[in-house]
């Protein structure tokens, strides 16, 4: 399990991390956003890299889960 | 159905739709009254809106733009609709404002922003080329420094107050515009009586047109340097594709509404200065992937309440009065009496661009965060 907190980070910080996170391979892989821009964009990279996405809402915040 | 919409905008038909979209209104904006290859852009824009406040005194681009303040409040509206409103500030605001300044150095050495030079080109001048590869050369550049780890930093969750700051500026713009209050004998505000200034399409059309556009990028997304940008860090050419819908449908609109001019010179409001074209934009582009966006981008963010985004757009107005005060600004290919004079940049112009491209490669350079070492 591996997390990325990307909360307050604006484009592109929020999908290079998570890039870096899924080249490292430790899944699954939690990414917390705050925008809805950077979790429509994390999401399309991930799932262009063959990751399975589910979106959760917390608060006004958004948790990705990225597995294999 | 919010959900099922946002995933709409979100893909790619709707990126396409919206570059589409202001490929066909900036031809027609043109068609109404706005100056010549520049139905729509936003540095020119921003530009006139300063000389209109007497920030500077060029006398011939001096008018308050509406498209600029639908922009920002279309982002508003449609931000809030969809409950994507977050007040947010706090990620290096003096370096934004920074780069902000020299954004619009660069943008008025070539006479134009990202969107403009997309449109110069539909509109069939060849000097924009130049403009665009430098603009990609400034954002490769700017991409080597996000690798290496440059960031500005986090924002911070703020009052929503302060993501209204922006948005409400514009009100009290659109109120001047309205009211054409005269604050001293002669003005402010300025409005142009001749040059690009003087030429504006309808009120209430420009604005309601700006307002259409600003929804539409804010749910969309859509960024020409993020176009660029994420081509060349990710292969990714989402945003790319909405670029390219810009100028394929500008090309046709151009082509339908008799305004296709093929040619380096003279073209309107352009000149053909060719290593100063490259290397305006290759500022420019350089401090909008620095600070994350288009100037167009910068707005749409504002509107949904982005208070780094706002700093950046004020650093651009601000940046406006030091370009033309200072002579930094390109000057625009003419026929004088018959006889082609090839336009460009005077020695302090030259010398500010070479002053940005610096400034902009130390921020690059000093702040990065070491690989590793979380973010």
């Amino acid at each position: 399990m591996t997390t990325v907190d990307a909360r307050g980070l604006s484009c592109p910080q929020p999908v290079l991390l998570a890039r870096k996170a899924i080249d490292a391979g430790q899944f699954p892989i939690q990414v917390l956003v705050e925008s809805v821009t950077s979790r429509e964009n994390v999401r399309r990279m991930a799932e262009k890299a063959g990751c399975r996405v589910a979106v959760a809402e917390v608060g006004a915040e958004f948790r990705l889960t990225l597995s294999k | 159905m919010p959900d099922r919409l946002t995933r709409f905008f979100a893909s790619r038909t709707g990126i396409i739709l919206a570059g589409a979209a202001i490929g066909v209104l900036a031809p027609l904006l043109q068609r109404l009254g706005n100056p010549a290859n520049m139905g729509i852009c936003v540095a020119c824009f921003e530009r006139d809106i300063a000389g209109a406040l007497g920030l500077h005194r060029a006398a011939a681009v001096q008018y308050i733009r509406p498209e600029i303040i639908g922009f920002v409040l279309g982002a508003m509206l449609a931000a809030h609709a969809f409950g994507e409103f977050r007040a947010r500030a706090g990620s290096a605001p003096i370096v934004r404002f920074v780069l902000g300044i020299f954004a619009m150095v660069g943008a008025l050495a070539f006479l134009g922003c990202p969107w403009r030079a997309t449109l110069r080109l539909a509109g069939g001048d060849l000097n924009a080329i130049l403009g665009l590869v430098g603009l990609t050369a400034g954002i490769a550049v700017g991409v080597e420094f996000l690798k290496s780890g440059y960031n500005l930093g986090r924002a911070q969750k703020t009052y929503t107050a302060v993501g209204w700051i922006l948005p409400l500026l514009m009100v009290g713009f659109l109120l001047l515009l309205l009211g054409k209050p005269t604050f001293s004998p002669g003005g402010p505000i300025f409005f142009s009586t001749s040059g690009p200034g003087s030429m504006h399409a309808p009120l209430l059309l420009a604005l309601g047109v700006g307002l259409f556009v600003g929804m539409l990028a804010q749910r969309t997304r859509f960024c020409t340097m993020g176009a660029i940008r994420d081509l060349i860090l990710m292969r990714e050419t989402h945003l790319l594709s909405g670029l390219a819908a810009l100028l394929a449908a500008a090309f046709f609109a151009n082509l339908l509404l008799g305004q296709f001019r093929l040619g380096f010179s003279p073209q309107p409001v352009a000149h053909s200065s060719h290593l100063w074209n490259f290397l305006g934009m290759a500022l420019s582009g350089l401090a909008f992937t620095l600070a994350g966006g288009c100037p167009g981008r910068q707005l749409f963010l504002s509107g949904e309440g982005d208070g780094d985004a706002a700093i950046f757009v004020m650093g651009m107005i601000v940046g406006a009065g030091f370009a033309h005060n200072f002579a930094l600004a390109g000057s625009p290919d003419a026929v004088v009496d018959g006889i082609l004079r090839t336009g460009g940049l005077t020695p302090y112009g030259m010398g500010a661009v070479i002053l940005g491209l610096a400034a902009c490669l130390l921020i690059g350079l000093t702040m990065r965060e070491k690989i590793g070492k979380g973010a």
